[in-house]
């Protein structure tokens, strides 16, 4: 259902929706993924993205959004000049991530205080986008709810768990996706929520002790 | 939303309401949020659209190539051409401002794209300036655009992408026409006739960005189909009315632009950014991505 506040607006940081607003909300999901500002980060741009994102700020958008600048943010535009004064080390590179991948393709691995997690996302079009994959795993994150993402043993019951500690909480649960690279392996939780979770339900799922770890990522738009 | 504006304006005419009123009321059903909220947030879309204007005004921008920047000062200071001091060339000032403000990565409204974000803000505030209309009025327009683009997304596209420069700044154009036309007093069959006799106008026009970047011609095309839009108010309001229903005319663009060639849809592949010297400045002026040291 087409809303009037999709066509007037959002408010951002031009020059493209796509190139410049969708890359930020990439960067943010992934910034969320780390709790915060990665120290490194390797930046990889495929396609369109690769083509032209020079004169769309497609660079300036990505480090834009993992120092946490939304899209509408002036800061946007000097992000890469406020990440070499913070001392930041993130670097670009051009590449081909796969043939069949979106024009609007990133694959970002960033550090934060010794974790590191690697990502790939895409920007749809009119500012939507779509991480596919964290740490290998296939996943679907658009951003366009607070999210909930873990990573857990693969056992029976550990839906039901997590399920039950939400809605103990009051969280009212919008979808849930769960995959794993195989059998008996771990398996990565992706939960959609109507609300913010809040920090009770998140370390009250962070406490059970076959679950590796967990964040809650705000929503980024949408 | 609505899916047809026929129904939109039959639906405002049958209850004795404005198209920004019947927008509002069945947004506010849809969405569940009161009609107040959606006012507000249109308010906030209005107050960055101003500042976009005033902002580009300023003459003092340039966008990362170097193309573009500083002509919304250049036609707001001049007084050679014969329109000159009047409302079209306020307009044509303020469609180049937003989009410079827009190439200059500040802050807009992409309304309904970034790359057709000019063209909205300058006919309205525009016109609503030279009349003398104040802000409640502007945010119904707002409400009246909304309702226009949102009718055009489901029946056709507002990508430049799927539906070349037609379904951004032409269907910018159309969503300004008939929001202005209502606020200048204009009924809602005639909101109708305004978006048609702009839109017919920007038929089969190409998306052709030098480089794929959203600068140009994106700033002048914003600039000519503010032009367009004051066209199509100024004949829907003088009574004329279009033969072709509103709905087919954007039904038309849809089917244009999927049947247009994949070389004038964004893609830098034909058009202005195909011609020789097209290609020779999107080479010598794209700015590079600092990557790292292989």
């Amino acid at each position: 259902m087409v809303s009037l506040l999709d066509i007037i607006g959002p408010v951002m940081v031009g020059p493209s929706s796509s190139h410049t607003a969708g890359a930020c909300r990439i960067g943010l999901l992934v910034r969320g993924l780390v709790g915060g500002t990665p120290e490194r980060a390797r930046i990889e741009l495929h396609g369109s993205f690769a083509r032209t994102g020079e004169g769309h700020g497609t660079d300036k958008a990505l480090a834009g959004g993992l120092l946490g600048f939304r899209p509408d943010d002036e800061r946007l535009r000097d992000a890469l000049d406020i990440m070499e004064r913070e001392g930041l080390d993130y670097q670009f590179e051009k590449t081909t991530i796969d043939d069949d991948a979106h024009p609007n393709t990133t694959r970002l691995t960033v550090e934060r205080t010794g974790r590191i997690v690697t990502v790939i996302g895409s920007s749809l079009g009119a500012g939507r986008i779509r991480l596919t994959e964290i740490d290998g795993y296939p996943v679907e994150i658009t951003g366009s709810l607070p999210t909930l993402v873990l990573v857990a043993a693969d056992q029976p019951g550990s839906v039901a768990r997590i399920a039950g500690i939400l809605a103990e909480k009051q969280v009212n649960l919008a979808t849930m996706r769960l995959t794993r690279k195989e059998r008996g392996g771990d398996a990565f939780m992706v939960i959609e929520c109507d609300e913010p979770p809040g920090e009770a339900a998140r370390d009250a799922i962070a406490e059970l002790d076959w679950v590796h770890w967990v964040r809650a990522l705000d929503k980024v738009g949408g | 939303m609505y899916k047809s504006l026929a129904e939109a304006i039959r639906d405002a005419e049958a209850s004795g309401r404005t198209l920004a009123e019947t927008a509002l009321a069945l947004e506010s059903k849809d969405q569940g949020r009161p009609v107040e909220e959606i006012r507000s947030a249109l308010r906030r879309a209005l107050e960055v659209m101003r500042g976009a204007v005033e902002r580009g005004l300023t003459g003092d921008l340039r966008s990362a190539s170097g193309l573009v920047g500083g002509d919304a000062a250049l036609v707001a200071a001049s007084h050679a051409g014969p329109m000159a001091g009047t409302l079209f060339s306020d307009v044509l000032a303020r469609a180049l401002a937003v989009q410079e403000v827009n190439a200059a990565m500040g802050v807009i409204v992409a309304a309904p794209t970034a790359g057709g974000a000019g063209v909205l803000p300058a006919v309205l505030t525009g016109v609503a300036r030279n009349k003398h209309i104040g802000d409640d009025a502007l945010v119904s327009a707002l409400a009246t655009a909304g309702l226009i683009g949102a009718v055009v997304a489901e029946r056709a596209s507002l990508s430049g992408a799927e539906g070349g420069c037609q379904a951004e700044t032409g269907a910018a154009a159309g969503m300004a026409a008939g929001a202005a036309t209502e606020m200048l007093g204009g009924t809602p069959t005639q909101v109708g006739h305004a978006v048609a006799l702009t839109m017919q106008g920007t038929l089969g026009l190409v998306c052709d960005p030098l480089g794929g970047l959203v600068e140009l011609p994106c700033v002048f095309r914003n600039a000519t189909g503010s032009a367009l839009a004051l066209a199509g108010i100024e004949m829907a309001l003088a009574g004329i009315q279009f033969a072709i229903p509103v709905d087919e005319v954007i039904d038309v663009m849809g089917e244009i632009g999927r049947t247009m060639d994949v070389r004038y849809r964004e893609t830098a592949g034909g058009g202005l950014a195909a011609t020789p010297t097209g290609r020779r400045l999107a080479k010598e002026r794209l700015v590079q991505i600092r990557t790292a040291p292989r």
